[in-house]
């Protein structure tokens, strides 16, 4: 399992690997909001933690359909399902390797790019704590929504429609929490729902992968 | 002898069609079973039907648990690791260390460092090969494993096999050339093509 891990994580950093371009795109996105809605710092503050959330979500979803694709183009998928890793420890670290590789990294670069979008002082930390907690999820789910339109051609906008549902609770906890922090608000409700979203679909979704995963490899 | 796989009565279905029934036969340690048939006959259905790819649609497949690998007719290389890598971490995966005994029979010594993208389609094929001696296990199923393969490499391919039966493994493979492997039994799947089932009311004929 921490071979797969580490031939994951190398594999990201090789060339053409994406590490980085989900990083990239958030910074765009980021970026582009300003010109969108007005430089008016105060109206920046107020939509930073929801602009953030978004941005990140969106990153995400960028490099999900390479989890699995992959793999089940060049046969590994198959060599690895008869291999001795049950399905559902593979699907689980290749969940962990894209939060690795995407979550993370975006957890780490929130503070930055809170500061392109003027996000007050206080809102740093209690958005920096949600995306820890929530962007777990959102690669869990993704793997999953990756496993179900694995061997489909040009199936990343298929996967996108089935993901992004799927993404609302995580979203909404997540963004109510960064806000209710910038706003001095006690956020301990969000939190625990957040966490809770998170935890519940690291515990169940791997088995739901790993039975997608087994039926389309037929 | 100890029976490596056993078959009897199997089968299978592609894409939700019945391509081969009725299949029986054992594989016995240190044997070898080549499977021979036209092509769209079903030979890859039944080889990843025993592999545990996918279920048979009746019939069973008795083989001791992990104890077999298979290969298909891609070789689940990674384009930007080196070969090193790439065999490593099947080694890794199967709970091996020791990768160097492959790398000398496949003659992949002097492309070690080499990323496997930039190997050849033979070279790539010898090292989908090597995988298989770096897995331990003893039973190899095989699709089209000499496919790309010159002379030369068959013959490598030839020696390891001969090897792994001499060492107790069995294989089962699915080629259309001789391998010049004398004790290799032989298999024509033809026989065991699937007949198209008789619709049984008139709305089985749309289904």
């Amino acid at each position: 399992m921490i071979a797969l891990l580490v031939r994951d994580l190398k594999l990201a950093m090789r060339a053409g690997g994406g590490f980085g371009l989900g990083l990239a795109f958030f910074l765009i996105v980021v970026t582009l909001v300003p010109f969108g809605v007005g430089p008016k710092s105060s109206l920046l503050a107020a939509i930073a933690p929801g602009i953030l959330w978004l941005g990140a979500l969106l990153a995400c979803l960028l490099s999900l359909d390479r989890i699995f694709a992959l793999d089940w183009e060049d046969g590994s998928l198959d060599l690895l399902a008869t291999a001795p890793l049950p399905m559902e420890a593979i699907v689980s670290v290749k969940a962990l390797a894209h939060w690795a590789t995407t979550g993370l990294p975006l957890v780490v670069a929130a503070p930055i790019f809170g500061l392109l979008l003027n996000l007050p002082v206080e809102g740093y930390k209690p958005l920096i704590l949600s995306l820890i907690l929530g962007t777990p999820a959102l690669s869990v789910i993704g793997t999953f929504g990756a496993a179900l339109t694995v061997g489909l051609k040009r199936g990343g906008l298929l996967l996108s429609l089935l993901v992004l549902p799927l993404y609302v609770p995580t979203l909404i906890f997540g963004a109510e929490m960064a806000r209710r922090g910038v706003a001095g608000l006690d956020n301990t409700t969000p939190m625990l729902m957040l966490a809770g979203i998170t935890c519940g679909t690291i515990a169940l979704l791997p088995f739901a992968s790993a039975a997608a995963l087994r039926v389309n490899l037929r | 002898m100890v029976m490596a796989i056993s078959v009897s009565d199997l089968s299978v279905a592609r894409g939700g069609i019945k391509v081969l029934e009725g299949i029986s036969f054992t594989l016995a340690s240190g044997q070898a079973l080549v499977l021979r048939g036209p092509n769209g006959i079903g030979k890859t259905t039944l080889l990843r039907t025993i592999a545990g790819l996918q279920p048979p649609i009746s019939g069973k497949v008795e083989a001791t648990p992990e104890s077999i690998v298979y290969a298909g007719h891609t070789d689940g290389l990674k384009a930007t690791l080196s070969v090193l890598e790439n065999l490593n971490f099947w080694a890794q995966v199967f709970g091996n260390k020791d990768i160097s005994g492959a790398m000398k029979q496949y003659e992949l010594t002097t492309l070690a460092d080499r990323p496997a993208g930039a190997l050849s389609a033979g070279q790539k094929r010898r090292l989908g090969l090597a995988r298989l001696l770096v897995t331990g296990r003893l039973v190899w199923v095989l699709d089209e494993p000499t496919v790309s393969l010159d002379r030369d490499a068959v013959a490598m391919f030839a020696g390891a096999v001969r090897a792994h039966l001499g060492q107790g493994g069995s294989a089962l493979m699915a080629t259309h050339i001789d391998l010049g492997l004398d004790e290799a039994a032989i298999l024509d799947v033809a026989p065991y093509r699937a007949k198209a089932p008789e619709p049984d009311d008139f709305d089985g004929v749309f289904l």
